[in-house]
């Protein structure tokens, strides 16, 4: 099977100028990632789990190291030195990123959030409703919660309007950052089924979760990463 | 993809200069240039060299401190000011092919009137405040060619429309208007000659923020439904971060570093970029 993204020796480490600190968050980082396969990192806080998400999307600059991937578009890509403009294509159509936090606009409702990750994809307005009806139905937001404000919304529900969002795009490689942090059982429960369904259609994924036993019978493969390393 | 990759419109090497320059800072050098001024005649160089490319369809944002150039750059791509030095192409306009700093004022004219939209961060520089508010949208199409007066009154109550400000105060000066409604105004005028580009300096600035929020749902509609490429210039990082792809960071009239928008805010490379965000945030 094809590698989708394929990381070698990615390396990322931070210096805060005006403190004259330099921190080392992730270092020697290598990742085969077959299509259709979920891949589940955990390790203590602090240890660089987020970092090597964020370099995938290039929400973080990676520093040394090669991160392959291999687009339906744009062919094998090498997203430590692609072209902004490349990225912004990648992150509209292929590559989807659930953060710990849902950063939205103020006063726009679950329906309207979930419909503009449609619409930029060039849909029209018809179809990007339908769509996202189908997701928040799909991932059981409550119909009273569709047409209001998420920074009211529970932990919980946050979360699945968060993966509503990435979801309605039905991107090929999704990183997920603490899907189930700060959940309830009962909630926690829910996104593993969510995954579950995810992988069962074909969706490749890398997840972040502190307590990686809970995805149990899920990854195809677990990293533990200490101080910056896989161990 | 070949036309996501494409830019709309490309900056090469813009300078704007105030002053006639002299021997030590003629050649720009670095060290003297530091700031942006020259120590020894005090010729200020707002602008130096300023170059990059905004795409078909994205939102670039432009970030600086106050006097980095930010202003100056966008009035040079206006023609508000005529540029010291440097090209600039428009897709749009003659397939790209011609510098439109190099053009006659007449084709000048013709850019800013049918492929340019500006909105300014004072609406008086803006409005005419003593038309009503569908005169000054017909002020634009007539400027760009249009004579009807019917068409152009359908056209500017569909753009009035479109911003939200009800069609019963079309009539009214927007001298009366309350700042978030001048501003919807503004927008709509730019837009009336369907521009392919527009430029936004500080459009949010000064408004509250429940207003503040309005016009850049607005700007992201039109943005969405219209295709519109734009620079939005914004010291809020915030609005920044709402709006724009791509972010380019001015300093001393000069670019300092670009990236995408998150990056930009949250790994900053440059230490001036570290310490404008950390100071903004
Ligand atoms: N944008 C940043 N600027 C500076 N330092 C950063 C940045 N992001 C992360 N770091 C540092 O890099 C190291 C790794 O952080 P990272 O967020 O990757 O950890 P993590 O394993 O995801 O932790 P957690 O489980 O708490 O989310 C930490 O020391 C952190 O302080
Ligand atoms: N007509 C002029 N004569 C001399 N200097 C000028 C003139 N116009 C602008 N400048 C200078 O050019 C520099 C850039 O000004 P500009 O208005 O472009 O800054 P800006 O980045 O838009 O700042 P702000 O965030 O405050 O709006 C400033 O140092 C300003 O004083
Ligand atoms: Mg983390
Ligand atoms: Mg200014
Ligand atoms: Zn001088």
């Amino acid at each position: 099977m094809e590698n989708l993204l394929k990381i070698e020796n990615l390396s990322k480490s931070f210096t805060l100028h005006n403190l004259g600190k330099h921190i080392k968050a992730s270092q020697d980082i290598n990742i085969d990632l077959k299509e259709g396969k979920f891949i589940g990192i955990t390790g203590k806080s602090g240890s660089g789990k987020s970092t090597i998400l964020k370099c995938i999307y290039r929400t973080y600059l990676p520093e040394t190291g090669d991160i392959y991937y291999n687009s339906e578009k744009l062919g094998k890509v090498n997203i430590s030195k692609i072209s902004e403009r490349k990225m912004v294509y990648l992150r509209k159509y292929e590559i989807g990123y659930v953060s710990q936090f849902l950063n939205v606009m103020p006063r726009t409702t679950a329906r309207e959030i979930v419909k503009q990750a449609v619409l930029e994809m060039g849909y029209d307005d018809e179809h990007a409703n339908k769509e996202a009806i189908k997701m928040l139905s799909h991932f059981e937001l409550d119909k009273e919660l569709w047409d209001s404000y998420p920074n009211t919304f529970s932990g919980g529900e946050k979360l699945r309007l968060n993966i509503a969002r990435a979801m309605v795009k039905h991107p090929r490689l999704l990183l997920l950052d603490e899907p189930t942090a700060s959940l309830d059982y009962d909630s926690k429960k829910k996104v593993k089924e969510l995954i579950e369904q995810l992988k069962n259609e074909g969706t490749t994924m890398i997840g972040i979760f502190h307590d990686i036993e809970f995805m149990e019978g899920l990854c195809d493969e677990k990293f533990n990463m200490q101080a910056g390393k896989f161990i | 993809m070949e036309s996501f990759e494409k830019p709309i419109l490309k900056v090469n090497n813009l300078r704007k200069q105030f002053g006639n320059g002299c021997k030590k800072c003629e050649d720009m050098s670095e060290d003297v240039l530091d700031k942006n001024y020259c120590p020894e005649c005090g010729t200020v160089y707002a602008c130096q060299d300023v170059s990059f490319e905004v795409y078909n369809g994205e939102i670039l944002g432009v970030v600086g401190e106050s006097g980095s150039g930010k202003s100056t750059m966008m009035q040079c791509l206006y023609f508000d000011k005529e540029v010291t030095k440097g090209d600039a192409y428009i897709s749009n306009y003659k397939d790209g092919k011609s510098n439109i700093f190099k053009e006659s004022s007449q084709q000048k004219r013709y850019i800013r009137n049918n492929v340019l939209g500006k909105v300014y961060q004072n609406p008086i520089l803006g409005l005419k405040m003593d038309f009503s508010a569908i005169g000054n949208i017909a002020e634009k199409l007539i400027a760009s060619g249009n004579r009807k007066v019917d068409e152009m009154e359908r056209r500017g109550n569909e753009l009035l429309e479109h911003v939200n400000i009800p069609l019963f105060r079309s009539k009214e000066e927007p001298k009366n208007f309350s700042g978030g409604m001048q501003q919807r105004v503004q927008i709509a005028k730019a837009l009336s000659n369907n521009p392919p580009i527009l430029l936004l300096d500080e459009v949010t600035t000064g408004l509250d923020l429940s207003v503040q929020a309005n016009v850049l749902d607005l700007i992201k509609k039109i943005q969405r439904e219209l295709g519109i490429s734009m620079i939005v210039v914004s010291h809020d990082l915030a609005v920044i971060r709402m709006l724009a792809d791509r972010t380019i960071v001015m300093l001393n009239g000069k670019i300092i570093e670009k990236g995408l928008t998150d990056q930009i805010l949250e790994d900053p490379q440059k230490p001036y970029t570290q310490q404008l965000v950390h100071s903004l945030l």
